[in-house]
């Protein structure tokens, strides 16, 4: 049903189709102001994929639409051959899509270690709230992502209490620990200096292949340590794809980013 | 205000004291002293603990309401009244040969029983109404309102209007529900002759039971994975819900064992008190519910419990002495415990014991140290 098991599957039972996620012609229209208009995006299993733009280009918005906080005025997102563009949002994530959010969304009052239970809970159903124990399972991949994460020593600290840094990567382990396929990971090195920068890279590049991941972010040297294929995206549209390199040396793209720079230089 | 809405930190003033060790030897203790009660203190007396301790039983539905869900309700005397109204109607019609009215009903010209007030001439149906019927509209109506997402002041405002609503619907309809009397001069109960003192004693004891009972089970229920939950969703419930749980029904089982909790409450009150009216289910005793738990620690369920007889025990003192006075020095004590004790005298106990009383004393007056 819900969280598919990520890891061991892939490869030895191929899916049917590599397709993970389709987007499928999505608009999204805020009284006029068309934050999505006609984009699609396709994610094939296991990969990769980073998503630039100006802001205001609609990254976010993609986002949200994905995991049904805003929803589509028109067009679709299939995920895993199945119309979700209308579930609810708590359902959207059973199917296996979690995000990460541009602040970071940890629960402050809770523990760290609480914080990586309750996403690595499976069966998400309230009256399975009341059943006594935690499943051995779960307890062991909460542990192995403590390790992962770097925060095994701050197990019992209150998440409010972590560094801003350690909060981000406390909630990227909140997201895999979901067991989601497709990870959304909005902004994960905001409020990072290069080290850590450099091990958020590291970090996401060893989940990609267990799980897809879809990584929203402006800075430069962390998308050419990711090395993975980009989207720019521009006022709600699909604008080009290609590797790093190709995107940095684009011209279209050079213009948005500079036409963009040209307006604030107008407007400041 | 946003009392709702603020944060205390979630884990410090919970419970404190019945960890381990002392504290599980004071508790024991104060148990028994409650069990002796009935030969320690006045008859009088008496009647006012099992009446506050009626009232404590709310307070701890508040506990997990509005401390752990982060949902302040101003309705609670709703739940309350329903509770003391149903076990109400059923000794009314007890007390009745067949085809007997109650005498308030025969004065105001009805020549026939009400048809809502026919099931309550059984006791079955009477005691299950007394948990069933506030159960029931709280889980109807809280499953209503979260699921369109209103939350915090807004649905403290919809449930202080619920409370003026039903105070209003009971006076209004005075034929039918006593009116502003409400009801009154009961005489048994399932055959037992109230007023007697072994009926007062019974009905002491088995309160005191209750509100043991309750106080393990929802501790219980706090420490397990859905008290972890229900605080997880009152500190960021967007978070919760992309991560895969929809908030809605924790919210609506936490509202709805505060409202069984209230009827419960407000069925024990009814029968120590030997009257329910509609000054008991209002706004301002639905506030003055909130006022108990702010003062014991919203977080604590020993606190609430505190909170609830030393208000009520306040309230007795100050009110038979200047009736007046009784709102103004609630109200003060209110913003008194807002601004210096968030944690209420749960909080207070707890950092005393952290810290040392005289630190705190000091960090009351002067302010935080850091």
């Amino acid at each position: 049903m819900n969280a598919q098991v990520t890891a061991p599957h892939i490869g030895t039972t191929a899916p049917a189709s590599n397709l993970l996620l389709a987007v499928d012609g999505v608009t999204v229209d805020f009284d006029g102001f068309k934050a999505l208009n006609g984009f699609s995006l396709t994610l094939d299993r296991g990969t990769l994929r980073v998503l630039i733009g100006p802001n205001g280009a609609g990254k976010s918005t993609l986002c949200d639409t994905i995991i049904g906080r805003v929803r589509a005025t028109s067009g679709r997102v299939i995920f895993k051959d199945q119309d979700i563009t209308h579930l609810p949002e708590h359902e959207i994530v059973r199917r296996g899509i979690c995000r990460k959010f541009q602040t970071p969304g940890v629960l402050p009052g809770l523990s760290v270690v609480d914080n990586l239970m309750i996403a690595a809970k499976r069966d998400r159903r309230w009256w399975a709230s009341f059943r006594h124990g935690v499943a051995a399972e779960e307890k062991a991949r909460v542990a192995d992502i403590l390790e992962t994460i770097g925060l095994a020593d701050r197990a019992a600290a209150p998440a409010g209490q972590l560094a801003h840094g350690e909060k981000q990567w406390l909630e990227i382990g909140m997201v895999v620990a979901t067991r989601a396929d497709l990870l959304l990971l909005d902004e994960p090195t905001a409020g990072m200096g290069p080290a850590e920068t450099s091990q958020t890279a590291a970090l996401i590049r060893r989940l990609v292949g267990r799980h897809t991941v879809l990584v929203i972010d402006h800075d430069m040297s962390f998308l050419e340590q990711l090395d993975a294929r980009v989207t720019v995206m521009h006022q709600g549209q699909f604008l080009k794809e290609g590797s790093v390199a190709a995107i940095r040396a684009d011209a279209d793209v050079a213009a948005v980013y500079l036409g963009r720079a040209k307006e604030n230089i107008h407007h400041g | 205000m946003d009392m709702s809405l603020r944060k205390n930190t979630p884990l410090s003033g919970l419970l404190p004291g019945i960890t381990v060790g002392r504290p599980l030897v004071l508790t024991l203790a104060v148990v028994v002293l409650g069990v002796l009660a009935p030969w320690l203190v006045s008859a009088y007396e008496l009647n006012l603990l099992a009446r506050f301790l009626a009232m404590a039983l709310l307070a701890m539905g508040l506990v997990l309401v509005w401390g752990q869900g982060g949902v302040l309700s101003l309705g609670q005397g709703v739940f309350f009244g329903l509770g003391g109204y149903a076990i109400a109607m059923h000794m009314k019609l007890a007390a009745l040969a067949d085809g007997e009215l109650p005498d308030f009903m025969v004065w105001s010209g009805l020549d026939a029983l009400p048809w809502w007030w026919v099931p309550f001439k059984s006791p079955l149906v009477a005691i299950l109404g007394v948990v069933l019927v506030p159960g029931a509209l709280a889980a109807l109506f809280s499953w209503a309102v979260f699921r369109r997402r209103v939350g915090g002041v807004y649905f403290a405002l919809i449930t202080q209007a619920l409370a003026l609503a039903f105070a209003t619907l009971l006076i209004s309809q005075q034929p039918s529900t006593g009116g502003f009397n409400g009801l009154t001069d009961f005489q048994t109960l399932m055959g037992v002759e109230l007023g007697t003192p072994a009926a007062a004693h019974g009905l002491y004891w088995l309160t005191l039971a209750l509100v043991v009972g309750v106080f393990v089970t929802l501790r219980a229920l706090m420490a397990s994975r859905y008290g972890l939950l229900l605080r997880a969703i009152r500190d960021g419930e967007n978070r919760i819900r992309f991560l895969g749980y929809d908030p809605t029904p924790f919210k609506v089982v936490a509202f709805t064992i505060g409202a069984v909790l209230a009827g419960l409450a407000g069925a024990l009150f009814t029968l120590h008190a030997g009257v329910v009216s509609p000054a008991l289910v209002g706004v301002v005793p639905s506030i003055e519910m909130v006022i108990w738990v702010a003062v014991g620690g919203r977080n604590s369920l020993a606190g609430a419990i505190a909170g609830t007889l030393a208000v009520n025990l306040a309230k007795d003192g100050v009110s038979s002495a200047f009736p007046d006075l009784w709102l103004y020095a609630l109200g003060l004590v209110f913003v008194l415990v807002v601004t210096l004790l968030p944690g209420g005298l749960a909080g207070l106990v707890a950092d005393a014991g952290a810290a040392g009383w005289g630190k705190r004393l000091k960090t009351l007056i002067i302010g935080e140290a850091k």
